[in-house]
């Protein structure tokens, strides 16, 4: 049972930052149909972004881990925008094919830059929240589990304050249901778009520095595995569908760690391709999303 | 030059052969740096216009590519190395026995990958654009996870020691094949249904047309050779690793079929043999091709989407 209790906590943990990633897919997805594949790598350059700030911060402080965790999320949100402005944007209204490859390159780009800048050998990140360790009848909890349950917690329902209830959220559910029509009304789509990546950028600039504050190896590289499940627990849950991306982030983060937990542990990373091509098999709209039919 | 009789391909193909034996009868007195760039030009032509029939004639993007290929790879070097002393006993068999086991090997490479390739234009049916990527990945990565947990077939470390049989004849003959069938595949009549599947698959749909079929066969004959080049890549490399037909590898066959012009055989040709030459010229910087790559990726799509060798394009554009 405490086995049980434990790993459903782990699961959980790493389910929250697949959560914070899948939210800047469906985002961006729900109001420009494609997926962004650099996303994963805005993830990577989060975390990064971190390791450099944190040097800046005084070590083992609640402030100043917050100040690498804002820090680095303002930084990704600017990253983010700039993506979307010199290679997503010169192909607004593109095939779908062309903007999907260009994002596959973009996606590249950052991930081999980062490996001539940072050089491809990991990273130690430095512990930038004090840790302590607790134990509940014989379940282990590190803070920095505990953190990412609650960052990610207060994050989403941000999100969900920003997406409901302000101006700029408006519009991007206006946009996401029939851009010429949220174009007609006077929103500026280009404004929102762009807020949007920022939006999701941040996000998984925050999921980059809770990953790597539980797996404290951080590379060039990293941003791959994560994003790509993250990229399943969104089409999950039913992509373009905001609640659905964080159901999906944390079912699919507590179905790997009882994988790993188990005799299939090899197996762990072939899970999560499998979940999606059931779930594209069999509900392609995704849990919580509607299937649609395409017209002419 | 005109050849009104016989049909051009045809013709061409067998000048191919009379060319692929050509070299390699006269392939000792070649540098062998040279016969060895040039079996990688042939193995990379021989997946670049493979995936050109699944991406650039049939617009389904695959990044499974090297997936297929790894099937076919490993199935071939199973055969020739687990099979393949008990077929020739000791002495190893003659020339001709090892060539003919060796082809057996390959097409069984190929039909295996094949197979991989139904098996992944099934969910095709539903699933275009973004999400078959995305599938397509998963199943590249699917296969690499299970082949590095198969402790017969070397599990991560991979399968050494797979016998010398690729030789320049192969690889050229294979090229040339494979070009000629996908060059009459999608020229025949049958074949314009792929053109009508990428063009626009609900009007190709309302005149009659199974689309559903036609991607499934660009599927099955993409993979089939590209089960092949990795048959041909494993018999020349001598080893094989799961993680030598990852993701990258994958891109890196896109990157040809994008910079050759999706759907022009010729252009996706000169890229194949473009991008397998630049490396050599480049090593020195080689910690920056794949930004390169990358970079080439973003320009073209942005600048020049019909690919850098496709002067055509007016009469193929697409909506």
């Amino acid at each position: 049972m405490a086995e049980f209790v434990q790993q459903l906590l782990n699961g959980l943990s790493l389910g929250a930052i697949y959560a914070l990633i899948a939210l800047g897919y469906t985002m961006v997805y729900g109001v420009l149909r494609f997926i962004n594949f650099a996303h994963s790598d805005v993830f990577m350059a989060g975390a990064f972004l971190g390791y450099y700030l944190a040097r800046l911060v005084p070590q083992d402080s609640m402030l100043g881990g917050l100040a690498v965790l804002a820090g680095s999320m303002v930084g990704c949100a600017i990253l983010g925008m700039l993506i979307e402005r010199f290679a997503y944007r010169p192909l607004r209204g593109a095939p779908t094919l062309n903007v999907l490859i260009t994002a596959i390159g973009v996606s590249l780009l950052l991930e081999y830059t980062g490996q001539v800048f940072f050089g491809a050998a990991p990273r130690t990140f430095p512990p930038v929240f004090p840790e302590r360790i607790f134990t509940v009848h014989g379940i282990v909890i590190s803070s920095s589990a505990l953190a990412v349950i609650l960052v990610a917690g207060v994050l989403m329902i941000a999100l969900q304050f920003i997406v409901h209830r302000t101006k700029i959220g408006t519009a991007m559910r206006a946009l996401s249901l029939n851009p010429q029509a949220a174009q007609l009304v006077g929103i500026n789509n280009n404004v929102v778009i762009s807020f949007t990546f920022g939006l999701g950028s941040a996000l998984a600039a925050a999921g980059g520095i809770l990953y790597a504050l539980n797996y404290p190896s951080i590379d060039p590289l990293m941003g791959v595995m994560p994003g790509l499940k993250a990229f399943v627990a969104a089409v999950l849950g039913g992509i373009g569908n905001i609640p659905g991306a964080a159901l999906g982030g944390l079912v699919l983060g507590t179905v790997e760690t009882f994988v790993s937990g188990s005799e299939w542990s090899t197996y762990k990373d072939a899970i999560a391709f499998a979940v999606l091509i059931l779930i594209l098999l069999f509900r392609p709209g995704g849990l919580l999303g509607k299937s649609t039919i395409e017209k002419v | 030059m005109k050849f009104p009789k016989i049909p051009k391909p045809h013709l061409l193909l067998l000048a191919a052969l009379a060319g692929a034996f050509v070299v390699s009868y006269f392939s000792d007195s070649i540098d062998p740096y040279y016969l060895d760039v040039l079996t990688g030009v042939g193995i990379n032509v021989i997946l670049a216009v493979s995936l050109n029939l699944i991406t650039g004639y049939t617009g389904q993007f695959s990044l499974g590519h090297a997936g297929f290929m790894s099937v076919g790879a490993y199935l071939s070097a199973a055969v020739t190395m687990f099979l393949g002393p008990r077929l020739l006993g000791e002495s190893g068999g003659t020339a001709l026995q090892q060539g003919l086991l060796f082809f057996g090997a390959l097409i069984a490479g190929g039909i295996a990958a094949a197979l991989a390739g139904l098996l992944v234009g099934a969910p095709s049916l539903r699933l275009k654009g973004d999400y078959l990527a995305l599938v397509t990945l998963g199943f590249g990565e699917i296969i690499r996870v299970t082949f590095q947990n198969i402790d017969a077939l070397g599990g991560a470390l991979g399968l050494n020691g797979i016998p010398p049989y690729t030789t320049i004849f192969w690889v050229l003959s294979f090229a040339a094949v494979t070009v000629f069938v996908v060059f009459c595949l999608v020229h025949s009549t049958y074949g314009k249904g792929f053109l009508a599947t990428r063009d626009d698959e609900i009007a190709a749909e309302a005149v009659g047309l199974d689309t559903t079929h036609y991607k499934i066969v660009a599927f099955v004959v993409g993979a089939f050779f590209a089960g092949i080049a990795g048959g041909l890549y494993g018999h020349f490399k001598l080893t094989i690793t799961p993680s030598g037909f990852d993701f990258t590898k994958s891109i890196e066959i896109v990157v040809m079929v994008i910079l050759g012009g999706m759907g022009n055989t010729l252009g996706v040709i000169l890229a194949a043999v473009l991008l397998t030459l630049l490396p050599e010229f480049l090593r020195p910087v080689a910690q920056y091709r794949m930004v390169l790559y990358s970079l080439i990726l973003i320009v073209l799509m942005i600048s020049r989407p019909q690919g850098l060798f496709n002067f055509k394009w007016g009469r193929t554009k697409r909506a």
